[in-house]
């Protein structure tokens, strides 16, 4: 589903040039779970970024669901991130002046689905995360946990085919990062293709398949495909179990 | 996304910054405020003078000597000849006046007793009472007859009367004017101001005595009211040509009381007019004061912006959300504007009770289109600001 080639994100401050990603090549095919981790200015928001259409690769080509995304207009990537994917972040990036479930509605309202449609959607979403008595709460009458559930819940609502979770525990303690990740993977086993950014050894071991970043490359790939270079691994029927994850990876 | 839900999502950010909101509606309240004030007073001042016409009989026509080109310039060449009292005579008899009335005038000083002062003297008729509508408070105006008979009779203006016999009845009272004694028959009921003329203020002669009296040849003035409000152009005529052969050459001017009046009325929107562009003054201020809150908006809700994208909103999407923001903050100011400048005329009918300040449903139409195109101009700027937001850096910064 998703296939980067040379990939380079290059930002310019000043007089230097900083490289986020450098010549990154990588496959993900549909329904796979991806962890990305890697020390902190490694790269690795970057890539979500490209993934999720939020950024334009500087350089090299990025193919999702066999479109070229660097060819696309501004109008064409907004579609695709309406339509396609979802995202999770770190600081939730709810509204807090809408409640949980108005939260939960925001991508419908701009994808003009009707008021009812939209309300019925929403709770039943929040159902799904076990938020369904807290659907007339704002953002801060919810604990961390609550708000990356309803974070979690808008951005399936629109049932995308990609989920893009940067460091979705990272202001987590453990059992609410446990109940996160636990909804993820759900939704992950009902065919959602999830890629997770994590510093967490633990979260990331979970993963089947693993990548690690350093200084905006790839440094290692526990499921790379042979099509992507390769370097490793050989290629497996799609959904197919992973080798256990490398020894090197999650500490 | 549906325009219901547009506006509702716009009323919530605007409630999540109360005080803001609050203030910069309160900015275009105060200039659209300014602008219904100042359209009613200018409204307000030509009702005054339309009424005041109204009052004089808007069939009223005017005939003076000389030909008066409209710029008021030097008179046509030629021989002037009189206005006369045979003409006024002649105009009276013809078929298309009710009422005519001539008029002769000139300062003098009136005593009576001691007391004296100069007063405004008008020579006329029995029937200048009707033709300028006026009340007789006591006694009886000049009496009906032949004008070309002088006389001695004397009406006052109720401020002549007051001040010549405080406390007293002037009536059959002998006053002086120059070298003539004349007998108070009546007093006028008070009438005010007249187009700056204070009809108050004036005592009235028979029109004979008065040219006598002043050695004038020539009246100064002929009121003519035509029978009927629709046949003015008619009787306008009938008059010219009467006078033309009676004088053997077009020298006299007559003028409507309808060319004064819509002379008058358009000289004072105009001035309501150039009123408005003071007001607009202070909705431009207005203006950058929402466009002040929009950018403050938008800086301060970069990461929503950023969400918005990432949830696949489009970039006019955001751009219509933070434009339609600004635009229901004007017209909100624009209501509370319009709302604020009637109580505030309200407020000043009632201190002033005869002015008739009135905001003319123009400026209200106008007043609101105005608010709202302040609203969408001073928001386009932070609008597309907001659109051009890169929602990776929007999103990163917490
Ligand atoms: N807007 C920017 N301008 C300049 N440099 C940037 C910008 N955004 C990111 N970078 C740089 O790109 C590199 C990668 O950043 P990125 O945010 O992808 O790292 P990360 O792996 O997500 O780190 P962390 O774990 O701390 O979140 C860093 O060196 C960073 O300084
Ligand atoms: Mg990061």
């Amino acid at each position: 589903m998703i296939q980067l080639e040379g990939v380079w994100r290059t930002y310019r401050v000043g007089d230097s040039v900083v490289h986020a990603l450098r010549h990154v090549s990588l496959a993900i095919r549909r329904g796979e779970h991806v962890a990305v981790i890697g020390p902190s200015g490694s790269g690795k928001s970057t890539l979500l970024h490209v993934l999720g259409c939020l950024d334009r690769p500087t350089a090299g080509r990025y193919t999702f669901a066999g479109r070229e995304v660097g060819t696309l207009s501004d109008e064409e990537r907004s579609a695709l991130r309406q339509k396609s994917i979802g995202f999770v972040f770190q600081f939730f990036h709810l509204l807090p002046r809408l409640t949980a479930v108005g939260n939960v509605e925001l991508p419908m309202l701009f994808a003009g689905v009707p008021a009812q449609e939209r309300r019925q959607r929403a709770l039943a979403a929040l159902a799904a995360v076990g938020l369904a008595p807290r659907a007339g709460h704002r953002p801060d009458q919810l604990s961390g946990g609550e708000c990356q559930r309803v974070a979690i819940a808008r951005a399936a609502v629109m049932s995308p085919e990609l989920l893009l979770a940067d460091e979705p525990t990272g202001n987590l303690d453990r059992a609410a990062a446990a109940e996160v990740m636990e909804l993820l993977e759900a939704m992950h086993a009902r065919g959602l293709t999830l890629v997770v950014v994590t510093h967490d050894p633990a979260i990331a071991k979970r993963a089947r398949r693993v990548i690690q970043m350093c200084d905006g490359e790839i440094l290692e790939d526990s499921g790379a495909l042979a099509d992507e270079g390769g370097r490793r691994g050989a290629e497996r029927p799609e959904g197919a179990p992973s080798a256990p994850s490398q020894s090197g990876v999650g500490e | 996304m549906r325009a219901r839900d547009l506006l509702l999502f716009v009323l919530g950010a605007l409630e999540g910054h109360r005080l803001r909101t609050a203030l910069s509606v309160a900015g275009v309240a105060i200039g659209i405020a300014a602008v219904v004030c100042l359209t009613a007073l200018g409204e307000g001042a030509r009702r005054y003078v339309t009424q005041e016409f109204a009052l004089l009989g808007s069939n009223l026509l005017i005939v003076m000597p000389g030909r008066v080109e409209t710029s008021g310039a030097a008179p046509w060449g030629g021989v002037t000849h009189d206005l006369t009292l045979a003409d006024y005579v002649a105009v009276s008899r013809l078929r298309g006046v009710r009422k005519t009335a001539p008029l002769c005038v000139a300062t003098e000083t009136v005593k009576a007793g001691e007391r004296s002062r100069p007063v405004p003297v008008l020579g006329t008729t029995a029937e200048f009472l009707e033709v300028r509508r006026l009340v007789v408070a006591a006694g009886e105006y000049l009496p009906p007859g032949d004008p070309t008979q002088g006389g001695t009779e004397m009406v006052l203006g109720p401020k002549v009367a007051r001040e010549l016999f405080p406390g007293a009845s002037p009536l059959g009272q002998v006053v002086r004017a120059g070298a003539w004694r004349f007998r108070v028959t009546g007093v006028l009921a008070p009438r005010g101001r007249s187009l700056g003329f204070d009809l108050d203020d004036v005592v009235f002669i028979p029109v004979q005595t008065a040219m006598r009296m002043f050695n004038r040849r020539s009246l100064f003035r002929i009121l003519v009211e035509a029978q009927e409000y629709g046949a003015m152009a008619v009787t306008r005529r009938e008059v010219l040509a009467l006078l033309a052969q009676r004088h053997r050459a077009e020298d006299v001017t007559v003028i409507t009381q309808d060319a004064l009046m819509t002379a008058f009325s358009s000289i004072l929107r105009a001035l309501t007019l150039a009123l408005v562009g003071i007001a607009s003054v202070s909705l431009a201020v207005a203006g950058v004061g929402i466009m002040n809150v929009m950018l403050v908006s938008v800086s301060e809700r970069r990461s929503e912006i950023g969400l918005l994208k990432a949830l696949g909103a489009r970039n006019r999407q955001v751009l219509g959300a933070f434009l339609a923001e600004a635009v229901v903050l004007a017209a909100a100011g624009g209501v509370a504007g319009i709302l604020l400048g009637f109580a505030a005329v309200r407020l000043f009918v009632n201190i002033y009770p005869t002015f008739p300040a009135v905001p003319p449903l123009w400026a209200v139409v106008l007043a609101l289109t105005m608010s709202v195109g302040v609203g969408a101009l001073f928001g386009v700027w932070p609008a597309q600001r907001a659109t051009r937001l890169d929602p990776v850096a929007a999103l990163s910064r917490r």
